[in-house]
């Protein structure tokens, strides 16, 4: 049991999927510039490899592994258009947020990376497990680089001013305080993501390579 | 010991009987839920056009649509007529029906015309149909919506501006399908749409000018409505590139019919 529950920590923290494995890395960079896609896309891909990981983990036997890669780009791709139709039918408002999403979770390394390093050989349960621990590692970043690259770009979190307003010159602006523009640029992602790769391996040397 | 699965008829199989069950389950579900996704397509330009007019529920900072149980009967009772302008090539009038005219020849709500199509139409040297919503806005003023489109980054977006006679707009909505969220996609933020409200298409001079989406814009606070620009968004130059690009082109094309309103 205690194996089992390794699955859902590792990769929050010493085996995380973006800043040790490196997957994942282009949707980190493109959706971050706001806290509140940052979560939606969590979650989203949280379902999808969930659901995904199971899915493939059930199949183990039965895909040919010439085609495997193939087939793991069907799963996910069926998955994320069945979830796509179902929602512009019932929800969607909500639909319309996401759209812009499907592309990038469809692409996302980290869900074909689990799928090929992780469910091909473990049975559904762990495979699940393991799935929803790569999201969430996935998820908290994104989530920290979200953060700071509101906070600091625009003065906002999901969308309420926080820092007091940067035209008229209230709250923090007032000390001539301004908007740091880059942060809302690609490249400042991958600093932010730069930095916590850092902080993270200062604090736990094992995780330095040679 | 080679494996039942390195086989290569088994591959073959497999394929084929994968992608057989994923089409057919993809097929199933896009065709059985189209009806309910047109409809909810249908409520959507319902609400887009109501919202140009400023029949929406905006709170304070942020921008909702009046909503879909709402919006059919709304529709009814603020657009007073849709008025259908066939264009040729050059952007000549060829014809200007009213909604009744209209829906007697093509049996078709004006606002379901698809403005992409009609795009697509016009560049291959064909006809375009330009569909325009009279109504009254939430002020009680006469004012004239029209769909715009055209290409922001990464994919399409479009709008529906509310105009009054002079031209001048009254109310504005931006979508997107794939702009970058943070950047490109705050087109359809409410800081942004409002901007747009009391500016001149038409410059000082007399000439459709249009709205330029502009970067170091020395009125950020948007206070001067007729120098023909609004306030870009930072690190989303395209985006706002785009817009500038959809309102010159598919709004030149009513100026025609706007001409024609004072002449009258």
């Amino acid at each position: 049991m205690a194996k089992d529950s390794r699955l859902i920590l590792d990769p929050l923290t010493d085996n995380n999927p973006i800043t040790i494995q490196v997957l994942g890395i282009c949707s980190a960079l493109a959706i971050t510039a706001e806290l509140e896609a940052s979560i939606v896309m969590s979650i989203s891909v949280l379902f999808v490899m969930g659901v995904g990981n199971v899915v493939i983990s059930l199949m183990r036997n039965i895909i040919p592994s010439k085609i495997r890669i193939i087939a793991q780009l069907i799963v996910v791709a069926t998955l994320v258009i069945i979830v796509d139709l179902v929602l512009k039918a019932f929800a969607y408002e909500l639909s319309k947020t996401l759209s812009v999403f499907v592309g990038l979770i469809i692409t996302n390394c980290i869900i074909m990376g689990r799928f090929e390093a992780f469910a091909l050989g473990n049975g559904p349960w762990r495979s699940f497990l393991d799935g929803i621990g790569n999201a969430l590692g996935y998820g908290i970043i994104l989530v920290i680089v979200g953060f700071f690259r509101e906070l600091l770009g625009s003065g906002t979190l999901l969308g309420i001013p926080v820092l007091g307003d940067p035209i008229e010159k209230t709250g923090l602006y007032a000390t001539g305080y301004e908007n740091n523009g880059f942060m809302l640029l690609s490249p400042m992602a991958l600093i932010v993501v730069g930095i916590i790769i850092w902080v993270q391996r200062t604090r736990n040397k094992a995780l330095i390579e040679d | 010991m080679e494996n039942r699965t390195d086989k290569n008829s088994y591959t073959v199989i497999f394929a084929i009987g994968m992608v057989m069950v994923v089409g057919t389950l993809l097929a199933y579900l896009a065709s059985s839920l189209k009806p309910k996704i047109t409809e909810n397509q249908r409520l959507e330009k319902q609400q887009n056009i109501l919202y140009a007019m400023g029949i929406n529920d905006n709170d304070e900072t942020s921008a909702v649509f009046i909503s879909t149980d709402k919006a059919p009967e709304a529709f009814d009772k603020n657009v007073a007529d849709q008025i259908v302008i066939t264009v040729d090539a050059n952007g000549k009038v060829v014809k200007t029906q009213n909604r009744d005219e209209y829906f007697e020849e093509t049996k078709q709500e004006p606002y379901l015309i698809d403005v992409k199509k009609q795009q697509a139409n016009a560049k291959d040297g064909g006809e375009r149909k330009l569909p325009l919503f009279v109504g009254e806005n939430s002020e009680g003023k006469t004012v004239y919506v029209a769909p715009i489109r055209g290409k922001g980054l990464w994919d399409a977006i479009w709008g529906y501006v509310a105009l009054d006679e002079d031209m001048v707009v009254r109310g504005a909505y931006f979508d997107h399908k794939g702009e970058t969220p943070g950047l490109g996609a705050n087109i359809k933020q409410r800081y942004f749409m409002d901007d747009f409200i009391g500016e001149h298409l038409i410059s000082k001079s007399g000439e459709f000018k249009g709205i330029t989406v502009a970067k170091g814009n020395a009125d950020p606070k948007n206070s001067d409505k007729t120098d023909n620009e609004v306030d870009a968004i930072a690190g989303a130059t395209i985006t706002g590139d785009g817009v500038t690009a959809m309102i010159k082109k598919d709004l030149k094309l009513y100026l025609p019919y706007f001409n024609s309103l004072k002449g009258k």
